[in-house]
């Protein structure tokens, strides 16, 4: 879909095209209000068109067991002890649309992954090769390849609906509102309203989940104990590109070629001031002479 | 054919192990250096496309790999590192100036090329270790991803460093005249060994006299 403007494309070193300007969209997932129902997983197949195989009950909630190329999001359950109290947890997992996305960043295909300005990331499996890169890049675990096509798949944030002004399929389909759409700053005051009122009644750690680490989501969490993420089916409390993800796709790739091109050119200008090395085969054995073809400089 | 002047120093069958590796070689280095940067990436036209380009290069590599092991186990006795090589080592403004006069004799390799020898085992070792713990879809899964992540930095290091030592193997086959013809058709000059690999010329020479 690019009826929205590309802010950002993966394996491009030119400038993205930056004049217009979409006012940024986030989703709000108010982990607080989810009932677990799994409406959103429905309407998420209903909308792209996906179906998953049928699993197998492994004896928790969590159905299917993990995230695939057909199952873009997905209910976690965690059960916790908080307060001398049993909280079963709830997280709606999936893409968060990192504002400075791993995926994008690892990623070696031109324009196989994308930003809009928006800040909607999206993969385009018509460009995608399949390495795998873009799960190497990620740091919360979300893309996966399919067996039948060998592309990565996963949210695009209904980047089609909302090109057209549509909220995200499970946005629309919630029935307790948990999951809210707009920009991110109207998305970040209604967060407030809601954290305000989870402190009320007596979530003193109750905070937004809008992690700095990868610049802030475009799908941010409100979370009854902000202060422990982890709690949340393991939700890192401060997702960064791996540090060996941005050594191997740094400054040192450039500098690795710009390395070849001296190796290049440091092989050529020898060969101009040197000249190849030859000995003459002469008939007498013993007189082999060595000579350097080249002018050598010291002779000059 | 051969004339009276020249030595043998390559059989059909080491001189064929050397160019199968290098025609691998120069394959598996296109088909990674497409994805190493994306500058490079229009070399994944060569191989039919960027997702061929991911597909073909692992078994590039692995039978580059199968290949070089051959050829490492033929040559790995000629290549242990003696007292004059390291003081060839040390001189190595003399070598790159080619006054050769004043350095150490050398046998049938160079400390140059005995270093290369071991840097090559040492890149191809880790290369296909790597390779194969990011290899998708069959391999990378199984595992953890922190080691899928160190295994392609350190694939892409391993790369560089051998692909700048064949750049120089390439250069000094180059530059030093006789030395591309050798290993082309297995034979060497006599002066050109007795020059270039006294200790080598001696040893070949006085095997044939006794
Ligand atoms: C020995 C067996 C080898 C294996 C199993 C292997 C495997 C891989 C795999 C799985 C990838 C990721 C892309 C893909 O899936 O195709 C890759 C990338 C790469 N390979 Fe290899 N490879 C091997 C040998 C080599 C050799 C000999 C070179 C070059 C001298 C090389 C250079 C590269 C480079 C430059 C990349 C891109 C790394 C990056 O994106 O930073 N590989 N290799
Ligand atoms: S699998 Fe596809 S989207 Fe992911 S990094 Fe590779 S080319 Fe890019």
């Amino acid at each position: 879909m690019t009826m929205l403007d590309i802010q950002r494309r993966s394996a491009t070193t030119t400038e993205a095209p930056q004049v217009r300007h979409l006012p940024k969209i986030a989703k709000l997932i108010d982990v607080s209000t989810c009932i677990g129902c799994k409406a959103c997983q429905v309407a998420c197949m209903e909308w792209n068109d996906l179906r998953d195989e049928v699993g197998k009950n492994v004896g928790v909630y969590d159905n299917p067991a993990d995230l695939s190329d057909q199952s873009w999001t997905l209910m976690r359950f965690s059960e916790t002890e908080q307060n001398g109290k049993l909280e079963w947890l709830i997280r709606k997992d999936g893409c968060m649309h990192c504002a400075d996305p791993g995926c994008l960043k690892a990623c070696p295909s031109p324009g196989a992954i994308i930003q809009y300005s928006n800040g909607i990331v999206d993969f385009q499996q018509d460009q995608c090769i399949g390495c795998g890169y873009c799960i190497q890049g990620c740091p919360f675990n979300i893309p996966r390849i399919s067996k039948k096509d060998n592309k990565a798949y996963k949210c695009s944030l209904c980047s089609d609906r909302v090109a057209v002004g549509q909220a995200p399929a499970c946005v629309k389909t919630c029935p307790t509102g948990a999951i809210h759409f707009g920009t991110k700053e109207d998305m970040q005051d209604y967060a407030e309203e809601r954290i305000t009122d989870l402190k009320a009644r007596g979530y003193q750690n109750a905070g937004l989940y809008d992690p700095q680490g990868v610049g802030g989501t475009h799908v941010m969490y409100v979370l009854q104990h902000a202060d422990q993420p982890e709690l949340y089916a393991n939700l890192p409390a401060n997702p960064k590109i791996a540090a060996t993800v941005s050594l191997w796709k740094g400054i040192t790739k450039p500098l690795g070629l710009a390395g070849f091109g001296l190796i290049a050119l440091g092989a050529f200008f020898h060969f101009i001031k040197r000249g190849r090395k030859e000995v003459h085969e002469d008939e007498d054995d013993q007189l082999a002479i060595v000579r350097q073809s080249g002018s050598n400089g010291r002779d000059a | 054919m051969s004339q009276p002047n020249e030595i043998e120093r390559y059989t059909a069958s080491q001189r064929s192990n050397h160019w199968m590796v290098a025609i691998l070689f120069i394959l598996a280095a296109l088909s990674g250096l497409a994805l190493f940067h994306p500058a490079l990436f229009w070399l994944s036209n060569l191989f039919g496309g960027g997702a061929w380009t991911r597909i073909l290069h692992p078994f590039l590599g692995v039978a580059m790999f199968l290949f070089f092991l051959i050829l490492a186990l033929r040559f790995w006795k000629h290549n242990h590192l003696t007292k004059n090589d390291r003081k060839w080592l040390g001189q190595i403004g003399d070598v790159i100036a080619g006054n050769d006069d004043k350095l150490p004799p050398v046998g049938r390799y160079n400390a140059g090329q005995k270093l290369l020898f071991w840097v090559m085992i040492l890149c191809m070792l880790a290369l296909l270790v790597t390779g194969v713990m990011f290899w998708r879809p069959w391999f990378a899964a199984s595992f953890s991803i922190d080691l899928v992540r160190l295994a392609a930095l350190i694939h892409a290091f391993a790369a560089w460093v051998l692909i700048a030592g064949i750049m120089v193997h390439i250069y000094a086959a180059f530059w030093v005249k006789g030395t591309m013809r050798g290993m082309l058709t297995g034979k060497v000059g006599r002066a050109w060994a007795r020059h270039h690999h006294p200790e080598w010329y001696q040893e070949v020479t006085e095997e044939k006299r006794s």
